[in-house]
C-alpha cells in the first residue's frame, strides 16, 4: 500500500506475510529439482523449450498488460511459473515455435482475458497444454528417449509408460521397472518423468505451507481406488494402482497444478471432492478414454467445478461469525 | 426511419451475430470453413427475407394472441423450401450443414425480426430489414468461417495459403475453436467501433 489514500476494503482484514511474488518464487524453487532432472535427461532441446516458454510467457504478460492498460505485474513471477509449468508439460521434441504459441495461449487465453491472475477459472499452463495437444496431436505425443541410464542408444523416441499400457497392453507395460518411473528414466514430458524430483519439490511446498495435503492425497486416493477396483477385477488387463500413480503426469499434476490456489476450492471438503474428482476422471480417461493420459483434462474439468464447490452449502467457506442454522 | 437505414443497420450497427449475439448456435457449429459459413448465412438470409415479407403482408390478419405460433409456421414453411432446395442443388453441402438447416426454424434472429420488426412495419421496410440483417448474418458467418479455415486448415475456400510447411492449428476447426474465433472477433470489433467502456 504505497499510496496513502484511505482504503476501504471488505473483511477479512487479517494480515499474512505471504505475497503473490513470494509464493510464485517458492513454486519456482519447488519445481527446480524436476526441471533439472528433465533438462539433464532430455538435453539441449529441453533447455531451449524451457527458456522459450518462460521468455515468451513473461513478454506476453508484459505486452498484454500494457495493451490492456492494466498494472504491469511481470515481476511477481506468475508468468515465470506459468511458462515453466508449461515447459514441464511438453515433450522435449516439440518445435520451439509450438512452445512459444503455447506460452502465448497460456497467458492470453488462460489468464489475461479473464482479468489476470486470480480471476482465471482454469490453470493457464494446462489450458495451453491441452490447446497444443488438440491442435498438434502428433508432435505432442512424440516422446524423445531420455538420455541417462542403460537404455538403447539407437532409439530416438520412446513411448510413455501409459502409452505402452494403452497401445501394447499390460504385458509390455509390466516390463517397465517401477524404479525407472520413480527416478525418471522413462519417456514423457520434460517435467513429469521423475517422481523423486517432483516429490522433493512438493515437500518444499508443504513445508512452506503453500499447498495442503487434501487435494493431492484425495487425487491419489481417487485414482488408486478407481484403477485398483479394475485391477482387482482383472489384473491381466488392467495395471495396478501403483503403476498408475508413478507413471504419467500424476505427481506434476496433483502437487503443482491441482493445488493452484486460484483454480482450486478453498475449503477442506471442497479440496477433497476436487481431488477425488480429478483422480476419478484421470482413471476413466486412462482406462477407457482415447488418450493414454488424462491428468490435464481431469484438472481442467474439476477447475470448471471449483466455483460451484466454493458455493455449495457442504463445501463453501464458513464466514467469520456465521452461525450454523439450528446451532 | 428511412428504408436505407432499415437496410444498413443490420450490417454493422445492429449486426445480429456480432452486436446482438443472436443465432449463435449455427455461428459456432457450422463455421468450419468459409464455404459452410457463407452457405449457412445465405440459407438463413433467404428464410429471413421471405419470413419478413410474409409476416409483414399478413400482419393485419394474424391475431395477436397466436402470433408466435403463426410466425413459427411461416418460418418453418420457408425453412422446408430452403432445406429441400439445398438438398437438390448441392447434396455434399447439405450433408455438411446437416441438422443446422432445419434448425433455422428456431433461429432467434428470424423470429426476433418477425416479432420486433416485420409484424409492425409495411412491406418495403420489412424487406430492407430482412436483407440488411441477412447480409449481417452472412457476413459474420463468413468471417468466422474464414478465420477458422485459415488457421485450422491453412486454406481459404479450399485453396492452400501457406504451402506444405504450415501445420494447421487443428483446434480451430474443432468446437473450442469456434468459441475462440468468435470471442476474438467480438473483442476486435468492439475495439474498432469503440464499444468498450
Amino acid at each position: 500500500m504505497k499510496d496513502s489514500k484511505l482504503i476501504v476494503s471488505a473483511s477479512p482484514h487479517l494480515w499474512a506475510p505471504d505475497t503473490v511474488s513470494l509464493i510464485m518464487w517458492d513454486v519456482v524453487i519447488a519445481l527446480l529439482p524436476a526441471t533439472i532432472v528433465g533438462l539433464a535427461l532430455f538435453g539441449l532441446p529441453a533447455v531451449f523449450i524451457t527458456l522459450t516458454c518462460i521468455f515468451v510467457a513473461v513478454v506476453t504478460e508484459w505486452l498484454c498488460q500494457r495493451v490492456m492498460g492494466r498494472k504491469v505485474t511481470v515481476t511477481d513471477g506468475a508468468a515465470v511459473v506459468t511458462g515453466l509449468l508449461l515447459a514441464l508439460n511438453l515433450p522435449s521434441g516439440v518445435p520451439l515455435w509450438m512452445a512459444a504459441v503455447g506460452s502465448v495461449i497460456a497467458i492470453i487465453f488462460g489468464k489475461q482475458v479473464y482479468g489476470g491472475l486470480g480471476n482465471n477459472p482454469f490453470n493457464p499452463a494446462l489450458v495451453a497444454r491441452v490447446f497444443l495437444l488438440i491442435s498438434w496431436p502428433l508432435q505432442m505425443t512424440t516422446w524423445p528417449e531420455p538420455g541417462l541410464g542403460e537404455t538403447g542408444l539407437d532409439a530416438i523416441t520412446k513411448a510413455t509408460p501409459l502409452g505402452v499400457l494403452k497401445e501394447q497392453g499390460i504385458e509390455a507395460a509390466s516390463q517397465i521397472p517401477l524404479i525407472h518411473s520413480f527416478l525418471g528414466n522413462v519417456g514423457g514430458c520434460i517435467g513429469e518423468v521423475s517422481v523423486l524430483a517432483l516429490l522433493m519439490g512438493a515437500i518444499y511446498l508443504f513445508w512452506k505451507g503453500h499447498i495442503t495435503w487434501q487435494t493431492p492425497l484425495s487425487f491419489m486416493a481417487g485414482l488408486a481406488v478407481f484403477t485398483g477396483v479394475f485391477w482387482l477385477m482383472d489384473n491381466t488387463q488392467y495395471a495396478n494402482p501403483i503403476y498408475h500413480i508413478l507413471n504419467g503426469g500424476f505427481f506434476l499434476g496433483a502437487f503443482f497444478m491441482a493445488t493452484d490456489m486460484v483454480t482450486s476450492p478453498i475449503t477442506t471438503r471442497g479440496m477433497i471432492i476436487f481431488g477425488l474428482g480429478c483422480g476419478l476422471i484421470t482413471g476413466i480417461i486412462r482406462l477407457f478414454g482415447g488418450y493414454p493420459e488424462g491428468v490435464s483434462f481431469s484438472i481442467l474439468l474439476m477447475n470448471a467445478l471449483t466455483p460451484l464447490l466454493d458455493r455449495w452449502k457442504f463445501t463453501h467457506p464458513v464466514k467469520f461469525g456465521e452461525v450454523k442454522s439450528g446451532g | 426511419m428511412s428504408i436505407a437505414k432499415d437496410f444498413k443497420k443490420g450490417i454493422i450497427q445492429e449486426n445480429p451475430i456480432f452486436r446482438m449475439l443472436l443465432g449463435l448456435c449455427p455461428t459456432l457449429a457450422v463455421t468450419t470453413s468459409v464455404l459452410n459459413g457463407l452457405a449457412m448465412g445465405a440459407a438463413t438470409m433467404t428464410v429471413l427475407v421471405c419470413a419478413n415479407l410474409a409476416v409483414s403482408t399478413l400482419r393485419e390478419l394474424i391475431p395477436a394472441k397466436v402470433r408466435i405460433p403463426t410466425f413459427i409456421v411461416i418460418i418453418a414453411t420457408f425453412v422446408t423450401i430452403v432445406d429441400l432446395g439445398i438438398a437438390a442443388i448441392d447434396y455434399k453441402l447439405y450433408k455438411a450443414l446437416g441438422i443446422f438447416i432445419p434448425l433455422i426454424v428456431v433461429n432467434c434472429v428470424i423470429l426476433g425480426r418477425a416479432e420486433a420488426f416485420a409484424s409492425k412495419h409495411p412491406l418495403l421496410p420489412s424487406l430492407a430489414d430482412g436483407l440488411g440483417m441477412g447480409l449481417g448474418i452472412t457476413l459474420s458467418l463468413t468471417v468466422v468461417g474464414a478465420v477458422r479455415e485459415i488457421l485450422g486448415n491453412g486454406t481459404l475456400l479450399g485453396l492452400s495459403l501457406f504451402g506444405a510447411g504450415y501445420q494447421p492449428v487443428l483446434v480451430m476447426i474443432l468446437p473450442p475453436g469456434a468459441f475462440l474465433a468468435l470471442g476474438c472477433l467480438l473483442a476486435l470489433i468492439n475495439r474498432l467501433t469503440g464499444e468498450t467502456s
